[in-house]
């Protein structure tokens, strides 16, 4: 049996599950290690308001099943973005999700008005963890900023919000965001981390601290997920965190997610989505699961129990 | 889909040789359609670990050599010192071992239009691209002349090479134990004068760079300097291996030496500031915004 990989989040249709996340890939850059048109989405790097010149190097650095990285989102601002790299996905009929980051209730608004008005967006996500990590963590903030972007978004594009996966907080700011206006919500932004350099003991990293992402944060992202099902079971989620292959989107699916995105693994293996979408068919497939749907939430099911 | 033909592509890769060459490893690997694309200067990135790997990054190699054709087909090779684990467990692949490779990455040296004199100057194992890119430079009917230097004579990489391929090569070491004392840089000056080079190729650690494309500079030069980089991403998204760069407007941005370097004209890259975010660069903070 064959199993069809498509999945909705709101009203927007996705061909399979499997997201670039957001600041691993810009479109190009991928380009010539596969399909963009056949993932399921690629979120764009968080745009800013301004350009940014990033943080001081070094930017990243390996930890065992990971990577701790402060990259300052160094990015050409808003302008730049839908001058150049926008068209460039449109263009090749890229899913195009189009990460924020504002500074204040004003960027935010200013950010979601020019990028929702700008043709080839099919939805935004909200960088909750910009500048301070607070907001996502933090259900009042975060309630505050995905209205703020709601407001000023025309109606069709899908508002998701990105939220910490942070277990004691992660269901509250879920919930907010969603009161909120927002269509889904994505789990798991980097956690915070730290490395010292063996040479120096001093911070390995140009910021001193980081976000760790890769597999090693793969388990706490599945909890979050857990978490969010189990008490709000209509909200749509989208998971994140060192998915590298298709059992591990397909763990996330049955947490509860009806998306994944893929991070840290594109960074190390550029051909890894499509091979992730192919494994997440032959595990769906050799399970009997005929849709993605019937895979979301079945991990809260008892054993042996039909859906 | 069709690929563009001088983009990188990504295969699984196969040991065909892996040998200690004095101070270095020296890795052989079979890799369709790497050799084909490769342009001197341009590197490979490795995996580290296998399939079930821990190890996010990749190891980035300058090409030393690249062969489309040859027995095995598409073979390129790569020099390395075993400073870390990752390179360690590369050491180690037997032949007929697997490594994920994708390449080439990155930009190559730019070659001269005329058949003007070039002196290539090299610091220890990052001199490994410099050889075929001589061939290359010989095969346009450009003169070359060769410079190979380390802190110790152990440390060099090439000099017998060299001396066979090309028409001047100076050996430099930093403790005089063989050659000129010095780094090669301090013979730049002579030896562009006397050769009368139009081009500097160059590779090594920053700060011997910074002062190869001073001496360049002084005599009226071109320098490509090719740039180290730690660990990488092997798109260019991680956005972690940024150094700052003057682009032909005259503003100074954060560019990234994996795949806008390695090489970058010697001219442009601002060595005194390395490590930072010159306050003047594309998108830098104002000083009263600073956090």
């Amino acid at each position: 049996m064959s199993a069809d990989l498509t999945t909705h989040l709101g009203e927007l249709t996705l061909a399979n599950p499997v997201m670039v996340a957001a600041g691993c890939a810009a479109g190009r850059d991928l380009e010539p290690f596969g399909e963009l048109e056949d993932l399921g989405a690629l979120v764009t790097r968080s745009v800013t308001l301004d350009p940014r010149a990033g943080g001081p190097p070094p930017r990243a650095v390996e930890t065992p099943g990971g990577l701790l990285h402060g990259t300052g989102l160094q990015g050409n601002g808003l302008q730049g973005f839908l001058a150049t790299e926008l068209p460039w996905l449109a263009q090749r009929r890229v899913r195009t999700v189009v990460s924020i980051a504002g500074q204040n209730l004003g960027e935010w608004a200013e950010l979601a008005r020019r990028v929702g008005l700008s043709p080839g967006v099919a939805a935004v996500e909200v960088n909750l963890a910009w500048p301070t990590g607070a907001a996502a963590r933090d259900s009042y903030q975060a309630g505050k900023i995905v209205a703020a972007v709601r407001r000023d978004m025309p109606r069709g594009v899908i508002v998701l919000a990105k939220v910490a996966p942070e277990v004691h907080h992660v269901v509250d700011v879920a919930r907010a965001v969603v009161k909120a206006g927002a269509d889904g919500v994505v789990v798991g932004h980097g956690l915070p981390g730290l490395a010292l350099d063996p040479r120096t003991l001093r911070p390995a990293l140009g910021t001193g601290t980081g976000d760790l992402s890769g597999p090693a944060v793969h388990a706490v992202a599945l909890r979050c997920i857990w978490e969010v099902h189990a008490a709000l079971p209509q909200v749509e989620i989208v998971g994140c965190g060192g998915v590298r292959t298709g059992l591990d989107a397909l763990a996330m699916l049955a947490a509860g997610a009806r998306a994944v995105q893929v991070g840290t693994t594109v960074l190390h293996d550029p051909g890894a989505p499509a091979r992730i979408v192919a494994e997440l068919h032959a595990e769906l497939s050799s399970r009997g699961l005929t849709c993605v749907a019937d895979a979301v939430g079945l991990a809260h099911l008892p054993e042996g129990e039909p859906r | 889909m069709t690929r563009a033909a001088h983009g990188p592509v990504q295969v699984q890769g196969e040991v065909l040789s892996n040998k200690r060459a004095g101070a270095y490893q020296h890795l052989t690997l079979v890799a369709a359609g790497v050799a084909e694309r490769f342009r001197p200067g341009s590197r490979v990135a490795l995996a580290v670990g296998g399939g079930l790997s821990d190890r996010m990054l990749r190891r980035a190699f300058p090409i030393h050599r690249a062969r489309a054709t040859g027995a095995y087909r598409s073979t390129v090779e790569v020099v390395f010192p075993v400073t870390e684990d990752g390179e360690a467990w590369l050491a180690a692949r037997a032949p007929g071992a697997a490594v994920d490779v994708v390449g080439p990455v990155g930009r190559p040296y730019a070659l001269p239009k005329e058949p003007v004199a070039c002196t290539l100057a090299g610091h220890a194992h990052a001199a490994a691209p410099l050889f075929s890119l001589a061939e290359r430079l010989r095969e346009r009917g450009c003169p070359v002349h060769m410079v190979l230097g380390g802190a110790t004579e152990k440390d060099l990489f090439g000099a017998l090479e060299a001396k066979r391929a090309v028409k001047t090569v100076i050996v430099t070491t930093e403790d005089g134990s063989v050659g000129v004392r010095g780094d090669i840089a301090s013979v730049l000056p002579e030896l562009l004068t006397r050769s009368g080079s139009d081009v500097v190729y160059a590779a090594g650690p920053a700060p011997i760079l910074h002062r190869v494309a001073a001496a360049a500079e002084q005599h009226g030069a071109w320098s490509q300097t090719a740039l180290e980089t730690g660990p990488v991403c092997v798109s260019g998204s991680c956005l972690t291996c940024v150094v700052p760069v003057v682009g032909e407007d005259g503003v100074s941005r954060m560019v990234r030496s994996c795949v806008e370097g390695p090489v970058f004209r010697g001219d442009r890259v601002r060595w005194a500031d390395l490590g930072t975010v010159p306050e003047d660069s594309f998108g830098a903070p104002r000083p009263e915004a600073r956090r």
